[in-house]
């Protein structure tokens, strides 16, 4: 144990994901020996996210004003909405450069074990949009595991009815994997999903 | 530990339950047929390469290599995944239908909870779980009467079976009218306690059959005392496991999208047989392997 305002930043940065006691002290350490410019900006940094990002009014990605980056662009068609689970995912779609619609982002997945049901997810905001008829699609981009697809199916049997054309991204074989790795669910998908060369 | 080596061991497993761990990790919870419960780290599972992929996903029925201490005498509790090949991936069954996906997380979370202890081998749990899941994905019985099923069974291998055909409190044989949860079932008029239910004598019959595995008068049932009989199996678990589970109210008790993937290996009959054991084939079941 320390004392006092090093013993505090130990505590506080062990209640990080991730960080266990070990490394919460190697950090603090850290801190107490860099340069004072390189924490103030650490501090700065810390207390701006706080005070400045919140939630898109839209869709719920994270933003610095009303309305995200995304939503406020008007080069983007409204007609093509993409559902996924966290911001992160957002991100990682926006790096293929393919996609040029809007998002909306659901905060998780269905996940009973967890307690986490339809109405504890962004999924009345989502039937708001919808309702709204400017999207003809609606692409789920949940994760591929067994809760992602669980939402996906329980999307698509909400939506449906609408009348807009729901589809869901592809599944198969990763990118610079061998074949005999793949285990039976994702080669089944990649056999269902093959196309003509 | 001094001198302390982790173990390889061999055993098969139900996936219980998955959460993330670090950047690419999962803690995966499981239910052995010679281990009992454990928890066991899949390293780099969630990568796109990985050579796990989505074997370890809830509800599947898997057979791994594991590191670790088996008895759990030395070392950490978390061991380590390091083969896993599929032999019934269930899950994969109950993603196009969300009724079943609900009911199946019920399973799994009355499996962990009526294991409290880790390593402890419960067989019969296992087989129950196995077959329960087995059940679930061939769609032969509708998606709350296989739930209900399994939860009376899990109940009454944990010893908490509610008293159906004689009065819980005073032994007196027969079919009594009133069924008090704290009283632990049927109750005779002597003995009844006040604010016990009084169900319909076929929500008793129902909830008799489907203990004994009597699959043609329980699917001979209405919605009305399929209902009912829920709810009283519902509230019979909650009240021994003493805290409520978080799966159960999420159920979706709809009608199953029965038919949206089709059941494998046919028409084979697959029924919870009584006293927990699964039929001869559940365990027999055609193994995919991925050698």
């Amino acid at each position: 144990m320390y004392e006092g305002a090093i013993q505090d930043l130990i505590d506080e940065l062990g209640r990080l994901p991730g960080v266990g006691p070990k490394s919460a002290q190697r950090i603090a350490f850290h801190v107490l020996s860099a340069d004072p410019t390189d924490v103030n900006r650490l501090a700065g940094a810390l207390r701006k996210v706080k005070e400045l990002v919140r939630f898109c009014t839209t869709c719920y990605n994270v933003a610095e004003s009303e309305q995200c980056r995304i939503c406020r662009d008007p080069r983007r068609t409204n007609e093509v909405l993409c559902v996924v689970e966290e911001p992160k995912d957002v991100v990682a779609i926006e790096r293929t450069g393919e996609f040029r619609g809007r998002y909306h982002v659901l905060g998780g997945a269905i996940n009973p074990l967890e307690g986490i049901g339809p109405d504890n997810l962004r999924i009345r905001e989502l039937m708001i949009r919808l309702g709204e008829g400017t999207v003809r699609e609606l692409i789920l981009a949940t994760d591929p595991n067994t809760e992602g697809e669980a939402t996906a199916t329980y999307l698509a049997l909400m939506v449906k009815p609408m009348g807009i054309s729901v589809t869901r991204l592809a599944s198969g074989l990763p990118v610079g994997g061998d074949l005999e790795y793949a285990d039976e669910i994702t080669l089944g998908r990649a056999f269902e999903g093959r196309r003509a060369v | 530990m001094a001198g302390y080596r982790r173990q390889l061991y061999r055993d098969d497993a139900v996936v219980l339950r998955v959460q993330k761990l670090g950047e690419s990790d999962r803690i995966i919870t499981l239910l052995t047929r010679r281990h009992g419960r454990l928890r066991a780290v899949a390293r780099g599972i969630r990568r796109t390469t990985s050579k796990f992929g989505a074997r370890l996903e809830p509800f599947g029925h898997v057979d791994l290599q594991l590191a670790g201490d088996p008895k759990g005498n030395h070392g950490s509790s978390l061991h380590t995944v390091s083969q896993v090949e599929g032999i019934d991936l269930y899950g994969k069954r109950f993603l196009g239908d969300y009724p079943r996906y609900t009911a199946a997380s019920a399973i799994a979370e009355t499996a962990e909870r009526l294991t409290p202890v880790e390593r402890e081998p419960s067989l019969r749990l296992f087989q129950l779980t196995v077959g329960a899941l087995k059940a679930l994905s061939r769609g032969e019985h509708a998606t709350t009467l296989v739930l209900d099923a399994y939860l009376l069974r899990g109940m009454a291998l944990a010893g908490w079976a509610p008293a159906l055909i004689a009065c819980a409190v005073c032994g007196t044989p027969g079919r009594h009218r009133a069924f008090s949860v704290p009283a632990g079932g049927a109750v005779c008029p002597d003995c009844r306690p006040p604010g016990a239910a009084h169900p319909a004598p076929a929500t008793i019959d129902l909830m008799s059959a489907l203990t004994t595995g009597d699959w043609v008068v329980a699917d001979a049932t209405e919605s009305g005392v399929r209902r009912e009989c829920s709810g009283l199996v519902a509230a019979h678990l909650q009240w021994h496991l003493e805290r409520a589970l978080r799966s159960l109210p999420l159920v979706d008790r709809g009608p199953s999208v029965a038919g949206t993937i089709p059941p494998p290996g046919g028409a084979g009959a697959t029924m919870l047989q009584p006293g927990g054991d699964v039929a001869a084939g559940a365990d027999g079941a055609s193994r995919e392997r991925a050698e």
